[in-house]
């Protein structure tokens, strides 16, 4: 699958531009501020419905207009898809496919994957668990449709749940203890359910991630990726159960999938304290990459990839291995942001692969 | 907008804060209103008043009545032991028109959702239950929207009802009649496949 043109007016600091790509390789150059990365995050849009930075809607609207609109046209195994993103303010944000309006936004998650990978993906192993249940949740959503729905369907329950135990705290109603089972029953399948999809899923993923990682550097410590969740606890539905007056204490859930982390280690250590920068870095492009990987399986399409400044701080060695690894790794559509172009356009022109050149100034392809 | 008159102004301004009408539709109404025989106007302002002033809640099933009683508690015809739960007003009309029910509602006036806090205290739950006890019900049919807190609304109903004796039943789910298969939802069609009924031939 690729991207053959893209239309945008007033995304982020885009007033009106389309541009036609390659379907292989497309680099876009320019001075930082200019826009590359704002280029990748349109096409981010229409493939997920929402933006890879900014979780307001409003802040990619091009300062002082009233709204925006992306429009991508798509190949897709033979056939011509047109994929728009209209977003207005005060309404709601919608996506249409061949001019034709989604009932529901989650129809369209993962029938036009991309992966992106960004120097901000650090997080996912620095930051708090919450980054990496958003990486997995992310690619399981895309591959697996009941997987979205049973998500979405958890977390609003969960809301619902937690508002009841506040309102019980504020003595705002009398605690009914059947209103809390009606809650807890169908939270208690749902865990056990996404949980199941989740052990089955992460298995499959590190099988691919671990070839990744093996390509990516000479390493011979022992990357793993370990899924930690109560549910693995005997008889979760008995624990939920007699949490619940800590529940009622703390105003919210505390067991289940919602805190579920995973651990990345390295040998016997964690790689978020004892890896290298050197490490890290290879570990989360062996993420993304992974990623790629599962969802051309399951997608049964090529994904777009979409790598934004992803050779800063690394020596021309070890970009001259990293773009081999990705050009064995996909024959699909690639975007490559770079500020300094002269460093990876020659590194680029040795895949013999068709490279078009973007160079943005301003928001103006020039 | 600019109108020059006070008196339509004022009508106008009463007439827009109608749900669905806006300034242009609701001049279009007043001025209608004028042009028509004094009696339209005055046919439609009585029975408003008329409607405010005597409209009431039904005392057994809290459907929108004119007595203290609605015409369909007390109509000896109907089946007083089939009651059939619904969220408003407008549910009963829907399942009056298939005109395959002869039973009786009850209205909850609402979902269950803690976030708006809605809680079971702020509908007719407690009611029900009274409803309920003691009494000639046999079934209680739950016709509730087939959202996550009409299903959790459900879901407390039945386990408050449980314990009463009284038969529980739900509306079934599935494929609507006319439709093709290929365009319903995964989650609907599946369903219907789990709970698909002998074929009697």
């Amino acid at each position: 699958m690729y991207i053959e043109k893209l239309n945008v007016l007033n995304f982020k600091n885009y007033s009106s531009e389309e541009i036609s790509f390659s379907p292989e390789i497309n680099l876009v150059t320019g001075l930082n501020g200019s826009g590359k990365t704002n280029l990748l995050d349109a096409i981010h849009c229409l493939s997920l419905g929402k933006s890879a930075f900014s979780t307001q809607e409003q802040n990619l609207i091009l300062t002082n207009q009233p709204f925006l609109s992306a429009l991508g046209f798509f190949q897709k195994g033979n056939k011509s898809y047109e994929v728009r993103y209209d977003y207005q303010k005060g309404s709601k944000k919608v996506i249409l496919l061949d001019g034709k309006a989604y009932d529901r936004l989650s129809d369209h998650i993962g029938r036009f994957p991309v992966v992106l990978i960004n120097p901000d993906d650090q997080k996912i192993i620095r930051e708090g668990s919450e980054e990496r249940r958003k990486f997995f949740d992310q690619l399981f959503c895309q591959i697996d449709h009941q997987y979205l729905t049973q998500l979405m369907h958890y977390m609003h329950l969960l809301k619902q749940r937690n508002a009841l135990l506040k309102e019980w705290k504020e003595g705002i109603t009398k605690k009914d203890f059947v209103l809390l089972d009606s809650y807890d029953a169908p939270l208690i399948r749902l865990n056990d359910e996404l949980h199941q999809k989740r052990k089955q899923y992460t298995q499959h993923f590190l099988t691919y991630f671990l070839l990744q990682y093996k390509k990516l550097t000479e390493d011979k410590e022992h990357m793993n990726i370990v899924y930690q969740s109560d549910l693995f606890k005997s008889d979760f539905p008995g624990l939920f159960q007699k949490n619940r007056e800590r529940d009622q204490i703390l105003e919210r859930t505390t067991l289940g999938i919602h805190k579920d982390d995973f651990l990345f280690t390295l040998g016997e250590q964690t790689v978020k304290h004892y890896g290298s920068q050197g490490q890290q870095k290879s570990f989360v492009i062996a993420l993304k990459l992974a990623q790629l990987e599962m969802m051309r399986e399951f997608s049964k399409t090529e994904p777009i990839l979409l790598l934004d400044d992803i050779f800063d701080k690394l020596d021309d060695e070890r970009i001259h291995h990293l773009v081999h690894n990705i050009a064995g790794t996909t024959k699909g559509q690639i975007f490559i942001t770079d500020a300094r172009p002269e460093r990876s356009m020659e590194i680029i022109r040795l895949l013999k692969r068709e490279i078009r050149i973007f160079h943005i100034d301003k928001g103006k392809v020039i | 907008m600019n109108i020059p008159s006070k008196l339509i102004e004022e009508a106008v301004e009463e007439v827009s804060k109608l749900p669905g009408i806006g300034k242009k539709t609701a001049l279009r109404l007043v001025l209608h209103l004028i042009k028509q025989d004094a009696k339209a106007t005055y046919g439609l302002s009585d029975a408003l008043k008329n409607l405010r002033e005597n409209i009431t809640h039904c005392t057994v099933c809290h459907n929108l009545s004119d007595d203290t009683v609605c015409s369909i508690c007390s109509n000896t015809h109907r089946d007083h032991k089939t009651v059939c739960v619904v969220e408003d007003v407008r549910d009963v009309m829907a399942i009056e028109n298939t005109m395959q029910y002869r039973g009786v509602y009850h209205v909850l006036g609402g979902v269950i959702s803690p976030m708006n806090r809605i809680g079971p205290d702020q509908l007719t739950i407690e009611s029900l239950l009274q409803r309920l006890t003691g009494n000639q019900v046999e079934e209680v049919i739950l016709a509730l929207s087939t959202t996550m807190e009409g299903d959790t609304t459900a879901f407390y109903l039945s386990k408050k009802i449980k314990t009463l004796e009284v038969k529980i039943t739900a509306i079934a789910r599935g494929i609507p009649l006319g439709g093709e298969l290929e365009y319903a939802d995964e989650i609907t069609l599946g369903r219907s496949i789990i709970t698909r009924t002998l074929l009697e031939a």
